[in-house]
């Protein structure tokens, strides 16, 4: 690791604008990417913004139409809150799939969605739950905040503070897992909002995305057979050792008919 | 004393500290000035070094010096040695290229060494390695041992012509021909024993230092075998009197093969200290492991049996090419070929193999012995021919082997081995009882009913262990010997230090060790340790690989304790004014026959340390005794392994049902640690089999180069295991051991794979088979 300047601001306002100092200054959440990628050396920031210390960002509250999670709740929180499982039990249970016991007790909710990791499993949750999310300059609909590979729609200094989950008539993910690292070679997440069916897919694509064809299928009828024979093209997806693009595509299939059916029970 | 010791269920002694964090690690040694190495190592596969700039990075803060392969060259350090000599059909010896500790000239495999940075600290030298400017003029690479030898393949070595280091072969090939000729049938297959990457916890390291004081260095560094290292080390890379150099391997975080071999960093780092007048450490990290340690199996095989027409087996002829990597490490050559080749009867009265082998240079890690080490690889291509051939004679998978299956011992094989003892229906039976192979229609019909693909699969494994007698070895092209040593020191008060010359890396010989001990002298475990892995307390050692630490190193100490019974019943004849023919010893007590007249052990060690009333004109104080012991004969741990997966066809994933081992490891000292030991073994095949798997692409980049792409086991990617053992005592060491630690890494690849391949009603399924690969295999079938 290279040597850097650490900062550990007690507002959100302080590190927002001590982010804005630096051009190759990094906010740190959890850290379980942006450290490893400091130790392998691969990014070797000027200056850390430690969040750890700012308490308005953790938390989690849960109304009747939205449960809202802070930025720096770590997925262990999520994961383990009783009312979360209560309201929304396909996020804490998407939370509690995210790596190991380890990353979840370290990993943050807004430093997974600020990285977008093509793998990461909390975006294909943002984008199927239709969420918003809160930030130092705003909010942003999830529909327009996932852009690319590792890109948001956030600009440089921006730091996430929230999330708001609207609560779905009923929901469930579907992770098939990398064998190896266990991040999402394809995860699936599909959500009845009684406004009609959302389905989102991370792993197998650059970022995660939206399946217009299995919402329409879905909306019409809430059923795994809607979706069971629905091939998805496999152009445009990822490939990579442990799958190739037809593999990924083929198990968008299997896995929302799976996410269906566990809606469903 | 209470219960015997031999057989008992003792917790590790040496677990406390494990578990507390007191164990020494090499890492854990920081010396005064301590200084710090980094490696720069070469990204590319294949280039010509045209030059190597290290101006700024020695100007950078806290660097003490950077040395290049010139700076090697001048100083007259020799390449790494192979201590195995294969000899090629052709009747030449096998070609051995240099092996630079730092790159001179040219880099052959991503991952080699180009500099080495000293500094201050870790940071600085990691920092200032980034400094190093390397010119590189890329060249074609080959990874694939497949196509090492095709026209046009880059070449490797100017000493290595069509990147071949050996062709060698065993077995009467024209019989071996004759016998398909007039086969019933034949089975074949052909297919790839997949490249391993060890990932032993704690990472290789090593530490030098130099002493002005008396001219003599101390290395110290994570070791399966400290005096090789010294003598290979020593002897053939650096020009030093043994004398001189002390090797110190504590505590090591587990090795698997990949800590025996002599390598460059722990050179470097030694002759480094001696020009820096201060130590120097270099502790791998993770990433570096993956692409310096050597990697294990890699062989391409075309195998094929024959038969009768009632599944007896003819003959076997068997081919393979094995990917030895950018050069010959330590044991490399004899991997492929003694450790594999003697090894395919198996347990079956197979009468004619012949077997080819051609070693192949490629622009990637070294390959070296990997947790059984030939074994696996032979293992792999009996036990898939046998049930295939099962399969495609409508067989009973169990029925063709008992047909097959040796019953009668000695038996000499047609592959150079002499089977002592071994009870082969004895471990099926158990096995096929473990595996309620009666319920398996049933269970496969549940499977079934869940939409699931079911399977069995068998493997009944052989493997050669306690290695090995010296002049065996010699005689097959070994170039040391492979002995064991064992020191007895009884203290004045009666506890007992051992020193072995075998190695501990968490097979846990501080206990078993102590329990033999402590067995044959009738005292408490509490009483006896176990030092290893130090040069300058440990005589000798040929350290620990090949399951033989038990069997070689276990009986050195039994015949050094044969000789403190032996004095100490002089000591004891004279205390007691008896005849020393009188005098019986056992439970920790030297007796008279016949009478109440008794010493205990303790009272001899006092008089052997205090000697005023002693037989001074007879015998000499001190009460302390060593022993070399070099085997008459491999041992042969054997075993049945039946496993059943359960595949879901949608998304290829493959689930370890069931698995049942009953292993032959001869007499146990302590079951418990056997039992580990085959759980890791088993596990590390189940990674073999389902989701281990290194892969270069063509230009020789590993993509497979960090956990995030490498798949070891996980403990949810494996079964409850049923294990059990049968017994036939080794015949010729008088603990009647065998040695038990590959036994599951060389049986469980080929049990698992037949499991795969019954539940897909396939051939042949690739190693590792991972979802994805399962999904496409079903997805070929469809098409077929």
């Amino acid at each position: 690791m290279h040597a850097f300047n650490y900062h550990r601001p007690s507002n959100v306002n302080d590190a927002a604008a001590q982010a804005a100092k630096s051009a190759d200054a990094k906010v740190l959440a959890g850290g379980q990417s942006l450290v490893q990628a400091m130790k392998l050396r691969l990014s070797a920031p000027t200056d850390i913004i430690d969040l750890g210390m700012i308490k308005d960002l953790a938390g989690i509250k849960v109304d009747a139409k939205n449960v809202t999670v802070g930025a720096m709740a770590r997925h262990a929180d999520v994961a383990g809150s009783a009312e979360v499982k209560k309201a929304l039990p396909a996020l804490a249970a998407l939370a509690g799939m995210i790596g190991d016991r380890q990353v979840r007790n370290m990993g943050t909710l807004g430093g997974a969605l600020a990285n977008s990791d093509p793998a990461a499993d909390y975006p294909a949750a943002v984008l199927g739950l239709n969420a918003t999310i809160t930030t130092t300059k705003g909010t942003h609909a999830a529909d327009k905040f996932f852009k690319g590979l590792y890109e948001t729609a956030l600009k440089p200094g921006e730091i996430i503070t929230s999330v708001s989950f609207p609560i779905p008539r009923r929901a469930a993910y579907m992770k098939f897992k990398n064998p190896a690292s266990r991040f999402a070679i394809v995860g699936v997440f599909v959500a009845d909002t009684g406004a009609g069916v959302r389905v989102a897919v991370t792993g197998a694509g650059p970022c995660a995305l939206r399946l217009a064809e299995m919402e329409k299928a879905l909306t019409a009828k809430f059923a795994p057979e809607s979706v069971a024979g629905l091939k998805i093209k496999p152009d445009g997806l990822n490939s990579d050792l442990h799958a190739s693009a037809e593999y990924r595509a083929h198990l968008i299939t299997v896995m929302a008919k799976r996410a269906v059916e566990a809606a469903l029970k | 004393m209470g219960a015997p010791l031999i057989g008992a269920r003792i917790q590790r002694k040496e677990d406390y500290r494990f578990l507390t964090g007191a164990g020494q690690y090499t890492d854990d040694v920081t010396l005064p000035h301590q200084t710090y190495a980094a490696f720069v190592r070469t990204p590319h596969a294949h280039a010509k070094l045209k030059s190597v700039n290290t101006a700024k990075a020695k100007a950078a803060p806290g660097v003490l010096a950077v040395y290049t392969g010139e700076d090697i060259a001048a100083a007259k350090l020799g390449g790494l040695p192979c201590g195995w000599l294969i000899t090629d059909v052709n009747g030449q010896p096998m070609k051995e290229p240099p092996y630079p500790v730092l790159a001179l000239g040219k880099v052959r495999h991503v991952g080699e060494r180009v500099a080495v940075v000293v500094a201050e600290t870790q940071d600085q030298a990691r920092d200032a390695a980034e400094l190093v400017q390397v010119d590189y003029e890329v060249l074609p690479a080959v990874a694939d041992g497949r196509l090492a030898r095709a026209k046009g393949a880059p070449q490797l070595h100017e000493a290595a012509p069509d990147n071949t280091c050996f062709v060698w072969a065993i077995g009467d090939k024209a019989a071996v021909d004759a016998a398909f000729a007039k086969a019933a049938h034949v089975t074949k297959l052909d297919f790839v024993n997949n490249r391993l990457i060890p990932n032993a916890i704690e990472p290789r390291a090593a530490n030098g230092s130099y002493s002005r004081a008396d001219d003599s260095y101390t290395l110290y560094v994570a070791s399966q075998n400290p005096h090789v290292e010294r003598l290979l080390m020593t002897a053939f890379v650096m020009g030093l009197p043994e004398h001189k150099v002390r090797v110190v391997a504590g505590d090591v975080g587990g090795g698997f093969g990949s800590k025996i071999y002599l390598y460059a960093e722990d050179v470097v780092v030694t002759w480094a200290s001696k020009q820096l007048a201060r130590p120097v450490k270099w502790t791998a990290e993770r990433s570096e492991s993956y692409v310096s340690d050597a990697h294990g199996r890699d062989h391409h095989t075309i195998a094929e049996l024959a038969m009768d027409q009632d599944g007896k087996f003819l003959a076997m002829r068997v081919k393979t090419t094995a990917n030895v990597g950018a050069y010959l490490s330590t044991f490399a050559s004899c991997v492929p070929t003694i450790l594999y080749a003697t090894l395919l009867a198996g347990q079956y009265t197979t009468p004619l193999i012949h077997c080819e082998v051609t070693a192949v240079f490629t622009n990637t890690v070294p390959v070296d012995a990997y947790r059984g080490a030939g074994r696996p690889e032979a293992t792999y291509v009996v036990e898939r021919l046998v049930e295939t051939a099962a399969r495609e004679m409508k067989l009973d998978p169990a029925e063709i082997r008992r047909k097959n299956f040796i019953r009668t011992f000695p038996y000499q094989t047609p592959v150079a081995l002499l089977y002592d003892i071994g009870d082969y229906d004895a471990t099926m039976d158990a096995a096929q009882k473990l595996a309620d192979v009666a319920g398996y229609p049933a269970r496969k019909k549940a499977s079934e009913a869940k939409g699931k693909l079911r399977g069995m699969g068998y493997a009944a494994y052989i493997e050669a262990c306690g290695i090995a007698p010296s002049a065996v070895a010699g005689s097959l092209g070994a170039r040391a010997g492979l002995f064991e040593a064992g020191e007895v020191r009884v203290h004045p008060t009666g506890s007992v230090t051992v020193f072995t010359g075998s190695h501990s890396h968490g097979q846990g010989h501080e206990t078993t060790f102590a329990q033999v001990v402590a067995d044959r002298l009738g005292m408490a475990v509490e009483n006896v340790d176990i030092v290893h892995g130090d040069t300058s307390k440990v005589l000798f050692g040929m350290g620990t690989y090949g399951s033989r630490s038990i069997a070689v190193g276990g009986t050195a100490i039994v015949k050094a304790l044969d000789k403190i019974i032996a004095k100490g019943k002089k000591i004891a004849a004279h205390l007691l004014e008896a005849a020393e023919g009188d005098i019986e010893y056992a439970s920790g007590v030297f007796k008279v026959a016949g009478t109440d007249k008794q010493k205990t052990f303790g009272e001899v060690a006092f008089a052997a340390y205090v000697p005023h009333n002693y037989p001074h004109d007879k015998l000499e104080p001190g009460l302390n005794e060593n022993a070399f012991y070099d085997p008459s004969n491999f041992t042969f741990p054997a075993g049945t392994y039946i496993c059943e997966v359960e595949v879901d066809p949608e998304t290829g994933v493959v689930k370890v049902e069931r698995w049942s081992a009953v292993d032959d490891f001869g007499k146990i000292i302590n079951p418990m640690i056997v039992e580990g030991q085959v759980h890791g073994g088993l596990t590390q095949g189940i990674g073999q089999a389902l989701t281990e798997g290194a892969k270069y692409d063509s230009h020789g980049q590993l993509l497979t180069g960090s956990f995030m792409d490498y798949c070891i086991p996980r403990a949810d990617d494996v079964p409850s295991y049923q294990v059990d053992t049968r017994e036939t005592p080794c015949t010729h060491n008088p603990l009647g051991v065998k040695g038990c630690g590959e036994a599951g890494a060389i049986g469980a690849p080929a049990a698992l794979i037949n499991a795969i391949t019954d539940a897909l009603g396939v051939k042949d399924i690739p190693m590792p088979a991972t979802p994805q690969t399962v999904w496409r295999t079903l997805n070929q079938k469809k098409a077929a």
